[in-house]
């Protein structure tokens, strides 16, 4: 009884729970990988802002594919929505159910590195430094195009240059990107907090009945596939335990064969005597090992 | 009655023990959260306002939103609420307690959030750096400044380094009166939300105690009730796929015998449950058949009684579905003798 609850709650709580807590652990990596990570922007004209958005776009890409490597009901819905309906009809709404499932849970580690981004600032004060207007900023007026672009492109490498160094004007743009970002920052989390909640509010108004069978049906796949491979396993366990029986019987008969010498019927050792199969000195264990080798058995145990 | 008991005790205190520990790792979470955030305060003047009302109060509205969307029992209530009445009353009290239970544990990060923030003062500081009262505490007729300048000089206190109104009035006076006012704020918001949690405790089992038992006792049913019947569901899930699989691979094999047209040599006695556990599928080419098929023809989700290859097919009808390979293990081994 013990061993069937812990056997059935492996099998319940091992797709949702495995899958929240690789979710998570995704999050919590994001976050690290942005803090360790040594932002260093280019501070030249024509960099900054590739080096700027390349950094907050192409990681979340990133971890969004990994979203979707890791889960394992990707495979079950690819595999589900590709099978030739056979027997047994295709049901879209299991599919949808599974799609958008794992497209939640895959958006959460990017999300995460998006906002995290926004909220330190380095990123888009790298990327749109350039783009700022001069006139707004004391320090910058009197100075030609060519090198406001120049000086505006040095405002994020604060140790670059010593007479940037301790300029108002490059704290005060500084400033004012990063207070933009941030507030970019909370409104976006804010409105995924607003869907997210929405989303779990809504949901049961509509087509509650349909969902709980898709949940089911879908659930029911994932337990159905598991329940298949630990079949096979077992199946080719045993399948494996007779193929090699029978090899090694067949290697005693012609043992037998050669010696012309009828086995000894030992009384208190028969046992010992089966599991060595008549196979007793070290010219015979050479023989069965390189046959094992050269010319292994066929798969047919009928 | 054990295996019960404990199930029961598991679900019930997995519910209550499992929100109040999120409620408490969001609220450190909250505290974490303000001191790794980097706060920035612009130092202009109109962008100084809605910078540290922001950050006072866009987090906790989405620290309160994220305490609803973590707890499951959220769709529990909506989908209590909208269900149809169908043969089951619908009671509003119910529906008030859970909502009222689950907007309490949500209330506690926002609250932790805000008493933070007010304690530390850097948002007060910046948001209220303009409406500062010059005439008292600095020099109010220093000459040659508008009120725009004045606006703008006032806007840079909260940034020390580029801060150039020392005549008009000092840094750190202005910054102490205004750290002063938002500590006083925040220790005030915390006496009052502990006032206020600490009569919701006390007066409550002076109104309709006994309402409120019930309402307590039946959102807990509906939450177990809930999570056992998606127990059940799973375990049917489970014995489902694994007869809908066996009988997968024995039609399998019955194709197979129907195909080669001979009976199986039956394997003796004492082997009898390994050569079952085969499955009828003893070399490769049965075996990759059996994975192909398994891709290309799914079996249907209808478990049936197997068909006899005997006369008295119909005598199957009833019998449950152990019985079939019985009688055909006993026709087998008679051939095999003869």
């Amino acid at each position: 009884m013990d061993r069937f609850r812990m056997i059935f709650q492996y099998f319940q709580s091992n797709s949702e729970s495995v899958m929240n807590g690789i979710c998570g652990l995704l999050a919590l990596a994001s976050v690290k990988m942005y803090t360790s990570f040594d932002f260093s922007c280019p501070c030249l004209p024509q960099y900054n802002m590739a080096y700027g958005l390349g950094i907050m776009f192409v990681p979340p890409v990133i971890l969004f594919l990994c979203g979707l490597i890791l889960n394992r009901q990707s495979l079950l819905m690819l595999e589900e929505w590709r099978r030739p309906p056979g027997r047994r009809k295709k049901d879209l709404a299991v599919i949808r159910y599974l799609c958008s499932s794992i497209m939640q849970r895959a958006m959460v580690a990017p999300v995460v590195w998006i906002v995290v981004t926004l909220l330190d600032g380095k990123c888009l004060i790298c990327a749109f430094s350039g783009s700022m207007d001069p006139e707004k900023f004391v320090g910058f007026a009197n100075v030609s195009t060519v090198q406001v672009q120049q000086l505006l492109a040095k405002v994020p490498c604060k140790d670059d240059d010593e007479l940037m160094r301790n300029s108002t004007s490059r704290k005060a743009v500084s400033r004012y990107l990063r207070c933009w970002s941030q507030a970019l920052g909370w409104s976006i989390l804010l409105v995924l907090i607003i869907a997210a909640f929405l989303a779990r509010w809504l949901r049961p108004c509509f087509n509650q009945a349909t969902l709980l069978q898709a949940r089911h049906w879908s659930n029911y796949i994932d337990m159905e596939q598991k329940i298949f491979e630990e079949t096979c396993c077992e199946h080719s366990r045993l399948f494996a335990h007779k193929c090699i029986l029978h090899f090694f019987e067949s290697m005693q008969q012609e043992i037998q064969l050669h010696r012309f010498s009828l086995p000894r019927e030992g009384e208190g050792a028969e046992g010992e005597e089966d599991l060595l199969r008549g196979i007793t000195d070290q010219d015979q264990v050479n023989k069965l090992l390189k046959r094992w080798y050269y010319e292994k058995p066929p798969l047919d145990v009928s | 009655m054990d295996k019960f008991r404990m199930i029961f005790q598991f679900f019930q205190s997995n519910q209550e023990s499992f929100m109040n520990g999120i409620c408490g790792i969001m609220a450190l979470a909250s505290t974490q959260m303000y001191s790794a955030f980097d706060f920035n305060c612009p130092c202009l003047p109109h962008y100084n306002l809605a910078y540290g009302l922001g950050i006072l109060l866009v987090p906790p509205f989405i620290l309160f939103l994220l305490g609803f969307v973590l707890n499951n029992n959220i769709s529990m209530l909506a989908e209590e609420w909208r269900r149809p009445q169908g043969q089951r009353g619908k009671d509003p009290a119910v529906l008030r307690y859970m909502f009222c239970s689950m907007a309490q544990r949500a209330m506690i990060a926002p609250a932790v959030w805000l008493s933070v923030t007010l304690l530390d003062g850097k948002c007060i500081t910046c948001a209220f750096c303009t409406s500062v009262p010059v005439e008292t505490l600095g020099n109010a007729s220093h000459p040659h400044l508008s009120q725009g300048e004045i606006q703008r000089v006032l806007a840079r206190i909260p940034c020390k380094e580029i801060y150039n109104g020392q005549q008009l009035i000092a840094n750190e006076v202005a910054v102490r009166y205004l750290r002063c006012i938002s500590q006083a704020l925040g220790w005030c918001f915390v006496l009052l939300m502990t006032a206020l949690a600490f009569l919701v405790r006390s007066i409550r089992p002076c109104f309709s105690q006994a309402a409120f038992l019930k309402s307590r006792y039946w959102s807990h049913y509906i939450d177990i009730e809930r999570k056992l019947f998606d127990e059940t569901c799973a375990e049917h899930a489970r014995s489902f796929a694994k007869v809908c699989i066996q009988q997968f691979f024995e039609g399998m094999s019955t194709d197979l015998v129907a195909a080669h047209c001979h009976l199986p040599r039956k394997a003796p006695a004492d082997a009898g449950e390994a050569a079952e556990k085969l499955l009828g599928i003893t070399n490769q080419g049965t075996m990759n058949m059996a994975l192909k098929s398994w891709h290309r023809c799914k079996p249907p989700l209808n478990l049936h009684p197997p068909a006899f290859p005997t006369g008295n097919g119909q005598a199957g009808e009833g019998e449950p579905l152990t019985h079939p390979s019985a009688p055909r293990r006993e026709t087998a081994a008679y051939y095999s003798w003869v």
